[in-house]
Order: C-alpha cells, then structure tokens, then sequence
C-alpha cells in the first residue's frame, strides 16, 4: 500500500499526463500542482469528494479549459490542447458529468453531432443510422437511432452520451460520472465495455461517487482532495477504507456545535413532503418528515441527486410540493409566496449563487438589502440613511471583507460573495434558514467563518439546517445530522457520528 | 438625479477617491458628448440650428420618442422588449380622435362629446389595457416578450386601422358649444414658451426616475432585470413587476400618441409606424443593457436627444431623408458597441474575479467547480 505524495515521476506506462498543473479561478486554486498519470490500457479511476477538483483536472486533460501553468504529456511528447476538439482529434474524448446533449435532436444526430459523416452531396445519414445502432447493440440497448433524445428517460440518454464517446475511437477515455443515472444492469453492460476497450487498448479514466462500484472495475486509484493528490495505489493493494480515509483526510476544524443554550419549540415542522421529479413520473423528496427546534443546527448529508436541494426549495416555496405540509412555529406555510415566507421568517441561502443569489448588475450594499426593503422604505419611497445604516451594519455582522456596499459583488472573492448571500437573508431576522451547501467554492477558512457566523445565530435561537456533501461538514457545528437517500431519511446520527456511518448511510460506501 | 450609473462608478479600484481617467469620462458619458458634438457640428453647418426656437422646436419632436423610450427603458431594465409601442401610439390617437368625434350611442339616440381630459385619461386606459395584455401574456403565460409585442403590435395597428377604414381623423378640434376644445394644446400651447409635449416628457423623466432610485419597485425592476431567479428568491413579486412595467410602456405609448396627434392635429391609423425601433434605439445609446438590469433615465434621456437633434440637423443642412436613415443606424451600432466595450472594461476592473455580467447565464454549467461562474470572463 502506497501514500505516495504525488511528485513522483512519470512512469513508463503512462499515455497522458498531467505535471504540476494548477488551476486558479481568480483567487481560489482548483488545482495545486497536480501529476496525474493515465496508465495505457488500464482503468485509473480519480476519488475525491465533491469540490476537490476532480471534474478541474478532466476538463484539462481533455482540452476544455486551459490550465493556469504546468504540463500536459501525451506518449511522453509535451502538448497543450487549443480546444476539446483539438483534444478529440488526439485520441482523447470525455462523458461530461452533465449530460450535453441535444434534446430536440435524434439520438443519431447527437452521436455524429460535430463530426458528421458526410458524402459527396451532403450527409450520409444511412452510414450513421448503421453506425448508432451498431454502437446500441454494444451497449445492449434498445434504443432507435432516430428516437428524439428528449423522449429518452435520463438513465438511456447517458448511455447515448457515452455511445457518443464510443463513437469517436478515441485511445483515451475520460468518464466523469457516467453512472449516476444507470441501473445495476446498464452499469453491468458499461463495465463490460469497459473491460472490452481495455483490452483493445483504450486507456480509461473513470469517476465515481459509488466507490465500490469503482473499486470492481479500476486498476489504479488515485485520490485528490483540495486541489491536491493525497494518495495513489493499485486496486489490489487498497480497499473501500483506504479510500474514504484519504478522500476524507484529516478534519480541518470547521467548529463544534454551539453548547450553553437551550433549544426552544419546534421552529419547522416539515410533515410528508413529496416533490416529483422532473419527468413527473417518481418523487425526488418522497413523504419526507422533519423537525428542526430553534438554536438547533441540522446538517443534511447526501449524494448529488438524493434529493436535498428539492426537499430545501420546496419547504422555501422555490418548487411545488406534490405532497405534504411545511409548518413555520405551527403556521402552515406550504401555500404561501417565497416573499410571505421571506415576512414569517423562513429564508433558503440557494446553492448555486451566481445563478439564484447574487444579482451581478447590482452592487454588495443592494444585494444585501435586497429582501429587507421594506425595513428602509418610508412610505413609499426608500429611505437611504437607513438603508445605508442597515447595510452597514450587515456587512460587519457577517464580516464581508469589500471596500463598502457601494463595491460592485463581482470584486468580492467567492466566500465574500456567499457571505453576502448569507447576510442577505440574515438581514431579514429569520426564524430558519435553509441553507443549500453553503461552503460550497468557498476556501476552507470562509467555510470556518460562515460556520462560525451560524453557530452564533444559532446560540440566539435560530434554527438552522444546511446541506453538505462533504462528510466533515457534518461532524463540525451540526447538533444533528439527517441523512438523505433516494429522497428519504436514510439514518439520523447525533453530533458524534464517525464519517464511516455517515457515508454508509447515504449510499456512498457501506464499510463492513 | 442619482443612480445606478453613479453608484457602479464609485466601484472602481479607486474608490473613495476620485479618479480621473479620460477614457472612461468619455465612455460612460458618450451620448452625453455624442450630443454636444453633434450641436456643435450642426451649429457650424448651419445658422439656423444653434437657436432658443430651433431647440425648442426639436424638443418637441424628441418629446414623442423621448416618453417612448422612458417606458421602454422600464421594459428593458427588466429584460424584456416592447415592440407593440408604436401600434400603441397609433392605437391611442386614432381613439382619441374618434372619441372627438362624438360617439353615437345609438340605442339612446344621443351623441356623446367627452372633454378633452376624459378622452385622454381613456386614451390612457387604452394604453394600460394593451400593455396588461403584453404583460400577461409574458408573465403568467411565459409568451417570450418579443414574440408577444410583436403580435400585439400588429393587433394594435390592425384595430387602428379597422376603427378609421384606414383613414384619418382631421378634425380634433371639437366645438365650444360642444365643450370639447383643447386638444391641440398637447401640441402647441407652451408654458413658460416650453412646449407642452416638452414639459410632459420633463414631468414623465422626473416620475421615472424617483420610480426607479427612490422606491421599492425600482429596487425590484433592477433586481429582477439583473437576476430573475436571485430576486424571487429574495422575495420580489417578480411577476407583478413584469406586469407592470408593459403596462407603463404601454400607459407611456399611450401619452405619446395624443401628443402626436395634437401636433400633427390628425389621428391616423399608420402614426408612430416604427417608433418603437426609434425608442429602444434611444435606451441602448443611453447605455441600458438589452439584458436587462443597466440603464437610467438620464442616459435614455440623452439617447432620445442625440436621435432626435441628430435627424433634425440632418433635415436643416438639407440632407437627404435616406442618408438620414443610414446615419441613425451607424449611431445606434456605434451605441452597442461602446455599450460592449464598457461592459467589458467593467468586469475586468475588479482584480480578483472577473466575468460577472455573462456568469449568471453559464452558472449552471458546471456546478462541481469551485469557482464556477468565474470562468465566464
């Protein structure tokens, strides 16, 4: 068993690599100095939690993004990719983690799009349509070349993203998270494939947050966390412990929970809750019941798409919910508007900020203001001293580092940014506050400081929940942490909960 | 009058003190300089241009495209588009000259003459109704903006024209002993030696812009402009802002239209074909964002003018109409591109990130980075 610190020479067997890459998105470092080898005609599966750069490092390997320095080696010969399609015509192609296909197209349109095959008077769809249902009959799927892919249920169109990948006969394939949407046998039929490119020759990277499913199929294992390589080794030499252990890594103390205060009643009451997914055929959040009391913080674990972000924005009033009630202090708030929400005192902190937090045209004094106009309006005009005062006054609350509220947000740094989400809830005097993966793309001592500013409010007897799908998260400020699966509460743990339970629970890991 | 501008000003590196920087004064001021260049240029070209009456008289000609473009900018700020303001305008007259006409109400056997007010306060309601019709459809039936305006807009010219057979009303002078007179002075009295189109405009521009930096719903329109998703989730009513702002525009459409008629003292069916281009054209130059959430009245203001006084020294220097259409469209391309320019140099100025203005749109795109959305740039 190897801890090798990931400076070690490339080595013979090694198709693609990446030396000492580092990616900064302005000041945050995705990556830090990165080697990475793909070992030729083997499976090299990449671990690592959600944030820690993984789907960074792809997008470099296959030509999508530039890094910031450092190299890339394709059969020993530097290289540096102008575009993906330059990185295709080289061998190289990638299943994007998110599906990136076209949906008013055919499956056949989709597989050849970019790349059609042409003759001498236009496109040579017979060719095509033999080729896509070749590539089916691969992949054991029955599926007609020319069925539009919006009809395809979401397990069928990755297997038409990954046919697309097939499809290029490529040397090196980079698989980020092919498997999310599979069933047991499709993913039987995947590894199968899989199996058969290795032996052809076809090197692959393979990412996949079903650890054990990864350990059956790869040959190398390699783990990043925070931007860097913790720890390579041989699957035969590891198993599922070693894995989470370096995923994990040692706790950075992101705090404890607030003790020396009593919790009070019941703040939210969430009783049933359904939400339907999006072909409305099964649930997402499926009759799901919980109570947070206030000054209680309640951390909610789970995989991408066990349900968490719907089981928030339904309780908030973002997205209907099929089923069941929300009570706010007894009051059942499930009809009412976000803003009469907003007014009883139930906010939600959303995970993505740029796309539902931050208004990018406006500056941080207004974007904190935002949902507590009425607090400064007089009348019906706004009054700007108070404004002014109010927005100050958040500003040193929450602690956001800016030359003032007059600074447009785009100059703050991403833990600013969400500290300003954050504050701009505050500022409304909720009574809950959901927060959706508040830490992240924020560094780690932002994440401290965002965790510290809601164990304070917490002492003061708001009732917080927030999501997480870093393990560590949840052992910080949570007195409780609920853990979520196939849109039910798969298992509930008190503040001393060890990481291995956790993940056990949601699905990722079950550690005998 | 402060706003949005000012404050994104005082953002740069060099806060708190006041920089100087030549380039920038010229970009974010550009129509502001557009216009003195082109009354500069006029005045030398001709020596009839720079005069008390010729200012006053092209005033009055901005005023029409000037209170269009005050309700368009509303539209703008939150994303959308009004084509239907010119078939508004035409709409709007074409009633106001029919209600002075007198309406037979057949089944009581009388002819009913409204004063000029009532006929303008209904010229007005007619003007809400079509742009509650937009607004609706774009709002609660998600009808994209521009698709609906445009099929209200030939809706709204097609009624004007079934209401006159396509002709037009000339007299809209009504009779003393009808009690109905006064129309024309929308057109041609003058306060002050102002005239009244010019001071409606004033008074419009003054209500607009205390609307937008003074009260709750131009917070909302700004926010909801800038980021429909982060300001429903902040509690704006972010539907009923949509609403309303056609509803201004077309309220707006709607005044411009009896000032038209009043100075042209006619109402046809075909008046203010194309106005609507003439306004947006006006708020792009003013340096609003067709993606919503930038602009001010000031800066829509100054676009209407640079328009106005450009075609009409066009006219004095005896140029022809048609040089006169491909100077107007060089100004507006010019416009978008500064407004490029500017909205580039403006994401580049903070230090650390970069990108702000197009992230939200590719937010979505890759939710495992870390620092995503910062890509954009």
């Amino acid at each position: 068993m190897t801890t090798a610190s990931g400076t070690e020479p490339a080595t013979g067997d090694a198709v693609l690599s990446a030396r000492n890459v580092v990616m900064s998105y302005g000041g945050v470092h995705a990556l830090k100095g990165v080697n990475f080898d793909i070992h030729r005609g083997k499976v090299t599966t990449l671990f690592g939690e959600n944030g820690a750069g993984k789907s960074t490092l792809m997008k470099i390997l296959s030509g999508v993004v530039t890094p910031t320095s450092g190299d890339i080696v394709l059969d020993g010969n530097l290289v540096s990719f102008s575009s993906s399609s330059d990185a295709r015509d080289r061998g190289i192609s990638i299943i994007h983690q998110e599906l990136s296909l076209a949906p008013n197209l055919s499956v056949r349109d989709n597989i050849f799009m970019g790349r059609e095959l042409r003759t001498r008077t236009g496109l040579d769809f017979a060719e095509e349509s033999r080729q896509a249902r070749a590539l089916m009959a691969d992949l054991e799927e029955d599926i007609d070349p020319m069925t539009l892919v919006e009809d395809l249920r979401l397990g069928q169109q990755q297997i038409v993203e990954i046919a697309r990948a097939l499809s290029v006969d490529s040397r090196i394939l980079i698989m980020d998270e092919p498997t999310s949407a599979l069933s047991a046998t499709e993913v039987e039929v995947l590894f199968k494939v899989i199996r058969d490119l290795t032996s052809r020759g076809v090197s692959i990277v393979y990412i996949s947050h079903h650890l054990e499913e990864a350990l059956q199929i790869t040959d190398y294992a390699v783990v990043l966390r925070d931007g860097s390589i913790t720890a390579t080794a041989e699957a035969k030499d590891i198993d599922l412990e070693w894995i989470v252990r370096n995923m994990v890594g040692e706790n950075f103390d992101l705090g404890s929970p607030p003790t020396g205060h009593a919790f009070g009643e019941v703040a939210l009451s969430i009783k049933d809750v359904c939400v339907t997914d999006a072909s409305g055929s099964g649930y997402v959040v499926d009759h799901l019941s919980l109570d947070v009391k206030a000054g209680e913080i309640v951390c909610i674990y789970g995989l991408m798409g066990a349900g968490r972000t719907e089981l928030l924005e339904a309780v908030a009033g973002r997205v209907p919910m099929a089923g069941g009630r929300a009570l706010l202090e007894g009051e059942d708030v499930s009809g009412l508007t976000i803003a009469q929400r907003i007014a009883r005192g139930l906010v939600l902190v959303p995970e993505d900020r740029q796309r539902d937090g931050l208004v990018q045209t406006m500056t941080v004094g207004r974007n904190l203001s935002l949902a507590s106009i009425e607090a400064f309006a007089k009348g019906l005009f706004l009054s700007r001293p108070r404004e002014r005062a109010l927005i100050d006054d958040s500003i040193r609350k929450v602690t956001i580092k800016t030359a003032g509220g007059h600074a447009m947000i785009g100059s703050l740094s991403g833990g600013n940014q969400q500290k300003v989400v954050i504050g701009k809830m505050l500022t409304t005097n909720p009574k809950v506050i959901l927060l959706d993966e508040p830490s992240r793309g924020i560094d780690v001592g932002a994440k401290a400081e965002v965790f510290r500013l809601l164990s304070e409010r917490a002492a003061q007897g708001l009732a917080v929940i927030f999501s997480t799908s870093e393990v560590n998260e949840c052992l910080s400020i949570a007195h409780r942490i609920v853990v979520m699966r196939r849109g039910k509460i798969s298992a509930e743990f008190g503040a001393n909960a060890t990481k291995e339970q956790i993940m056990a629970a949601s699905g990722e890991a079950v550690v005998a | 009058m402060t706003d949005v501008s000012q404050a994104s000003k005082q953002s740069s590196p060099s806060a708190g003190g006041e920089g100087f920087d030549v380039a920038k004064l010229l970009l974010e001021g550009r129509a502001f300089f557009a216009l003195i260049v082109i009354i500069v240029v006029f005045s030398i070209l001709s020596p009839y241009y720079l005069s008390v009456a010729n200012f006053l008289t092209m005033a009055s000609h901005v005023a029409i495209f000037g209170i269009l473009a005050v309700g368009m900018l509303l539209v703008i700020l939150n994303g959308g588009i009004d084509l239907s303001v010119g078939s508004t305008l035409g709409l709007a007259g074409v009633v106001a000259g029919f209600l002075m006409q007198g309406v037979t109400l057949t089944w009581l056997g009388v002819v009913l003459y409204p004063p000029v007010w009532v006929v303008a306060v209904l010229a007005c309601m007619l003007g809400a109704a079509v742009g509650l019709v937009n607004g609706v459809l774009i709002a609660r039936f998600k009808v994209p903006a521009f698709v609906a305006t445009l099929g209200v807009m030939y809706m709204a010219r097609g009624l004007a024209l079934l209401m006159t057979s396509g002709l037009t009303y000339n007299n809209l002078g009504g009779k003393p002993e009808l009690g109905n007179t006064g129309f024309d002075a929308l057109g041609f009295n003058r306060l002050f030696g102002v005239p009244t189109g010019v001071v409606v405009l004033v008074v419009i521009a003054l209500i607009g812009s205390i609307v937008l930096n003074r009260t709750a719903f131009g917070r909302w329109l700004y926010a909801s402009g800038g980021n429909e998703r982060a300001a429903e989730l902040s509690g704006v009513p972010v539907k009923t802002v949509q609403i309303s702002v056609y509803v201004l525009s077309g309220i707006c459409a709607a005044i411009a239209g009896l000032i038209l008629s009043s100075q042209l003292t006619s109402a046809g069916p075909t008046a203010g074909t194309t106005y609507e281009l003439t306004a947006i054209a006006a708020v792009v130059i003013g340096g609003a964002a067709l993606t919503g959430g930038r602009g001010n009245i000031r800066g829509t203001l100054l676009g209407a003018f640079v328009i106005g006084f450009l075609s009409d020294g066009l006219v004095i220097i005896g140029i022809s109409s048609y040089w006169q259409t491909v100077f107007t469209g060089a100004v507006i391309v010019l416009a978008v591109l500064l407004n490029a320019v500017q909205y580039r140099r403006r994401s580049k100025l903070p230090a650390s990130t970069g990108g702000q203005p197009t992230s939200q749109k590719r937010g979505k795109a890759e939710p495992a980075n870390p620092a995503q959305g910062k890509t954009a740039g």
